[in-house]
């Protein structure tokens, strides 16, 4: 009978002609990533389990994202733990502060397709973008396969989502996501595989792909996955063997459930506060005023996100009294923006550039927020409280729709901005200019 | 059958890990200076009320979000026995049992139950609340076997010859 | 009788034909700023006790957000949004991300002759445009704000006169580090530094904000350099125009005289925990660090970026050091981004920031953990000045900085 993606991969890793749904396997990590927020944590338990030495140091990768650069003095001791860990037991893959962990997985080669991969942050489902299982555990897990090297895994079943058609101009990955969450609801893929599939798919670049992938976490599902093809061995820098190149949902494979989408049908929305499945279209919420817009995070600070924005912001300035936060999500993306002009167009717009990491995504600094404010944000959670006080409205929304609201200071569609001679503007605001906003 | 008696705190949908446990409180050394915090974004004063050996019952999706195990650890911390919910999101049912926080799926008691009355468990069977029982399914063996070690810290102590109890729970590593 | 540069200043913002040390004068304000390190303080005065809360000129007002950028906690957003807010309904002109304070008050604001306050000690940082700036708290604020005047005590001048030039490799943050090494910490307390003589000619006025700046560590009320030429080159080049251009008469009355040759300086730093604790970089070489900054009202500008990557070209930062680079304004940072410094930067491995005020300020960005030691081009190295109150900070220039940042440890450029 046939198989889905991720039933392939896991019957592969265990040596099994095939594996079912339901069924609980022991299967062996392939790579591991470890960021700095879990390292204290990990290393107390690896210790107190008492291991004596780790499994393959070369499968470890440990990345300092969330706390680069550090806001607090305990920070620092993260970091500090980190390297103690790394040179007693002889880890290599160590980043200090080159970007956000699931960016640099993929980016720097550490996941190819068909690995099995696990990682200490709920967004490690985001390999799934080139063919990986990978997701997140926490850190006595983690702890766990430092020593052995396996973890227990229920096999999931699958919900296969198929996008027909061709996306249209100025809708990205993230609207499609973020409207599957909506239909899925935050819980609607608990357990579960998602596979996609379909002409959309196969058009959209490795990057938009990670989007998808990395938000597949917001419906709580185990992974999402992507087949492998030309464009992932390109990104991934191999040539895809038998295996990868089998890593497609078979025609009599059994799907839990099939979700089948038309590209052309599908318009800029966003996650309104405070759940990530609440979505509504960007026209319905059009005119809000905004204090705050984020773009980053290893859902969108991608090049390809930075560009979106830059597209839009190019020759514009962002509104008066409002702030824009731009943190790329690696340090070659932010080099690759750099040397593109990217970053120049988005500087000049007045958007605040910071350094490569998890930045205000996860709500340690970077643009906290406080009683009443508002926020558009590239990244991928909406909750209560995750950018400052349970008194800030989070609104989610792709590269291109935050960087329109940024210009215009009120939530508005990229289109609206999208023209020539659109709002002038200075790097200082007078209340004059505050108050009165361009007519879109 | 194991059974015990506990007072409830009633929560809603989707209670994810930022409201367990906000990130600005991760760093803190340990779970002790950060249970204060719990729960604090929806309720800042819930966490000095709960006593120990009280009960959560919560909607949908409870532990959304992060892979943060600080959550489960908190709520542990907070003297919680067992968290009852309609659902739990995967990486918080896990890291919970992993550190040994019994949790329970029941699709109903959430609807009939109130805040500040006292219900009674018998673990693998049911809850029982006004007279009324709600059946609760009982976990994979492979989970029972890491509760019944003491959690995953316990089991891999064993593995690795550090606890000397009779040896179940290890195998499947 | 004659006066100084300072004394020419108050008085002609007092209305008075002469003005003379010691004496007190109420006098016109050209312009306050006001970051947000305390500028809720004073919104929050306004609110609460004024009776007839007003403004008496807003356009002489500046907000800048430049401590906690972005902000850390929704302490500092709420601080920041009452300043926001504020500023839009007030009609301020409000800047938010787009440098430190002083870097944005030069490059947009501060012109010759004018008497500026700041809610910032390193106000006095203006006085490199040959103005009159320095740090007020934020009740003198208020009072600037509603009555558009305030007092001040002409403060006496001592008089610097630097000769010579600078050696290769040697930096204006040597020479004052030298020189509040020599005089001491509150070596010039209440008073004026006048920087003059043919050494001067040789700074750009980048150069001389670098003296400026740190004069406040060495007590100073502010610190001045006549606007000659270079100066008013600069404001011309940005489109403004001097209130008034003065030079100290030749029969002034000065505190105290001192002389520094500029071609006798020598890399330095200011050892923990202060910043007269001088001591010749070559001492303290081989000094373990495990971060370096370079950045801050003092020493970020494109000068400063261009000595550290002209060091870290090519070169990797250390692996256990964390190497912040932060451009002192927007400007400063579009500008070392067309130079390619940015990517300099980036490609040895440091850690690029969003110019603010960062690792200077001890929160928000860089913040160093217990028993760390911090190498930095910031304004100070107090005790806990950059975090936590074990570890330790030495005060170096540029180049020294980078090029501790490659070898892991304290190690002047030359040693590299």
């Amino acid at each position: 009978m046939g198989q889905t993606i991720i039933e392939k991969i896991i019957a592969h890793n265990i040596g099994a002609p095939s594996v079912k749904p339901g069924q609980i396997v022991t299967v062996q990590a392939d790579r591991v990533m470890v960021d700095d927020i879990m390292m204290p944590f990990i290393v107390s338990k690896f210790n107190e389990m008492g291991f004596g030495k780790v499994w393959d140091p070369d499968k470890v990768v440990m990345i300092y994202d969330h706390l680069v650069p550090a806001s607090q003095q305990d920070d620092v001791r993260h970091y500090q733990v980190g390297d103690r860990f790394a040179e007693k037991y002889g880890i290599r893959n160590v980043h200090r502060s080159d970007g956000i962990c699931h960016q640099l997985m993929t980016e720097a080669g550490y996941v190819k397709p068909g690995d099995v991969v696990f990682g200490t942050d709920s967004h490690t489902t985001t390999y799934g973008c080139v063919g990986a299982f990978s997701t997140g555990i926490g850190y006595t897990e983690m702890a766990a396969i430092l020593g052995t090297g396996t973890l227990w895994v229920k096999v999931p079943e699958t919900i296969k989502v198929v996008i027909e058609g061709e996306m249209p101009e100025g809708v990205m990955s993230k609207d499609l996501i973020l409207r599957l969450i909506g239909d899925l609801g935050a819980d609607g893929a608990t357990y579960r595989a998602l596979e996609f599939s379909g002409p959309a798919v196969d058009a959209m670049s490795v990057a938009s792909r990670m989007t998808m992938a990395n938000m597949a976490i917001e419906a709580g599902a185990k992974c999402a996955l992507f087949t492998p093809d030309a464009k992932t061995a390109e990104y991934c820098n191999v040539e895809l063997d038998q295996f990868q190149k089998g890593l497609t949902g078979d025609a009599d494979a059994v799907y839990e459930r099939t979700m089948v989408y038309q590209a052309e049908e599908l318009v800029p929305v966003m996650a309104c506060p405070s759940q990530v499945d609440k979505i509504q279209e960007v026209r319905e919420l059009e005119g809000t005023p905004i204090d705050q817009v984020f773009i980053g995070s290893c859902t969108n600070g991608r090049l390809e996100d930075l560009e979106a924005a830059a597209r839009v912001l190019k020759g514009k300035k962002v509104a008066p009294f409002v702030k824009l936060v731009v943190t790329p999500a690696s340090r070659k993306v932010y080099e690759d923006a750099l040397k593109a002009g990217i970053l120049k167009v988005l500087v000049e717009a007045g958007a605040i550039l910071t350094h490569p990491g998890c930045g205000l995504c996860c709500g340690r600094t970077g643009g906290i927020l406080s009683d009443g404010e508002r926020v558009v944000a590239t990244n991928n959670r909406n909750f209560l409280g995750r950018m400052g006080t349970s008194k800030v409205e989070i609104y989610l929304a792709s590269p291109a729709t935050a960087a329109a609201c940024a210009a215009a200071g009120t939530i508005t569609a990229e289109r609206n901005v999208s023209y020539e001679g659109a709002q002038e503007g200075k790097d200082q605001c007078h209340a004059a200019s505050g108050g009165s906003r361009h007519p879109l | 059958m194991e059974q015990f008696t506990g007072k409830v705190w009633v929560l809603g949908d989707d209670i994810d890990t930022d409201i367990i446990i906000p990130t600005e409180y991760l760093a803190m050394k340990t779970i002790e200076d950060m249970k204060q915090y719990g729960f604090s974004p929806l309720r800042p004063e819930l966490a000095a009320k709960i006593g120990k050996g009280d009960i959560i019952v919560a909607g949908k999706n409870f532990g959304c979000g992060s892979s943060r195990e600080q959550a489960p650890e908190v709520v542990k911390a907070l003297g919680i026995r067992c968290v009852i919910a309609r659902s739990f999101a995967r990486i918080f049912f896990r890291n919970a049992i992993n550190n040994g926080l019994l949790l329970m799926e029941q699709p109903d008691l959430y609807d009939d139950v109130a805040e500040g009355d006292q219900i009674t468990v018998t673990v693998n069977q049911a809850v029982h609340y006004n007279g009324k029982n709600y059946p609760i399914a009982s976990l994979p063996d492979n989970l029972v076997e890491i509760l019944n070690a003491g959690g995953l810290v316990k089991a891999m102590r064993k593995r690795n010859g550090l606890e000397k109890e009779e040896d179940h729970g290890t195998d499947h590593y | 009788m004659g006066m100084t540069i300072a004394e020419k200043i108050i008085a002609l913002a007092a209305g008075v034909p002469e003005a003379k040390a010691g004496n007190i004068y109420t006098v016109n304000l050209d312009r306050m700023m006001s970051n947000d390190g305390t500028t809720h303080l004073t919104v929050d005065m306004y609110h609460n006790k004024l009776k007839n809360p007003h403004i008496a000129d807003t356009k002489k007002m500046v907000f800048i957000v430049d401590h906690n950028v972005p902000s850390d906690s929704p302490k500092t957003a709420a601080s920041q949004k009452k300043m926001r807010d504020f500023a839009r309904e007030h009609g301020i002109d409000f800047w938010e991300g787009k440098g430190v304070c002083h870097q944005i008050m030069m490059e947009h604001y501060v012109c010759p002759g004018e008497l500026i306050f700041g809610a910032d000690s390193h106000t006095c940082t203006y006085g490199a445009l040959g103005a009159f700036g320095t740090g007020v708290g934020c009740t003198d604020l208020l009072y600037g704000m509603v009555t558009g005047t305030s007092w001040v005590l002409a403060p006496e001048t001592m008089k610097f006169r630097l000769t010579g030039k600078l050696p290769e490799g040697v930096y204006p943050r040597d020479l004052m580090l030298t020189i509040i090494g020599t005089i001491g910490a509150n070596g010039a307390n209440y008073r004026v530094m006048e920087f003059c003589g043919d050494g001067a000619e040789t700074l750009s006025v980048d150069d001389r904000m670098v003296l400026c700046n740190l004069a406040v560590e060495a007590g100073a009320k502010t610190a001045i350099f006549q606007a000659d030429q270079i100066a008013l080159e600069y404001l011309k080049a940005r489109g403004r125009e001097p209130k008034a251009v003065f030079c100290s008469d030749a029969d002034a009355v000065y505190h105290s005289e001192y002389t520094f040759d500029l071609s006798k300086i020598r890399p330095v730093v200011a050892k923990p925990d202060f910043v007269d604790a001088l001591a010749p970089a070559s001492e303290v070489c081989g000094v373990h660090i495990d971060q370096a900054f370079l950045g801050s009202c003092n020493n970020g500008r494109i000068g400063e970026l261009r000595t550290g990557a002209a060091i870290l070209k090519g070169r990797k930062v250390a692996d256990h050091v964390r190497f912040l680079v932060v451009p002192a304004s927007q400007e400063v940072y579009l500008q070392a981004m067309e130079e390619g410094l940015l990517q300099i930067f980036m490609e040895s491995g440091a850690i690029v920031m969003n110019p603010n005020c960062s690792v200077c300020w001890g929160s928000c960005q860089g913040v160093i953990g217990e028993g760390e030691v911090l190498i930095s081009t910031g304004t100070r190295n107090f005790k806990g000045r950059a975090g936590h109150p074990s570890s330790k900070v030495y005060l170096a220039s540029a180049a020294t900085v980078a090029a501790s940042a490659v070898k892991g440890e304290i190690c002047t450029a030359d040693r590299l």
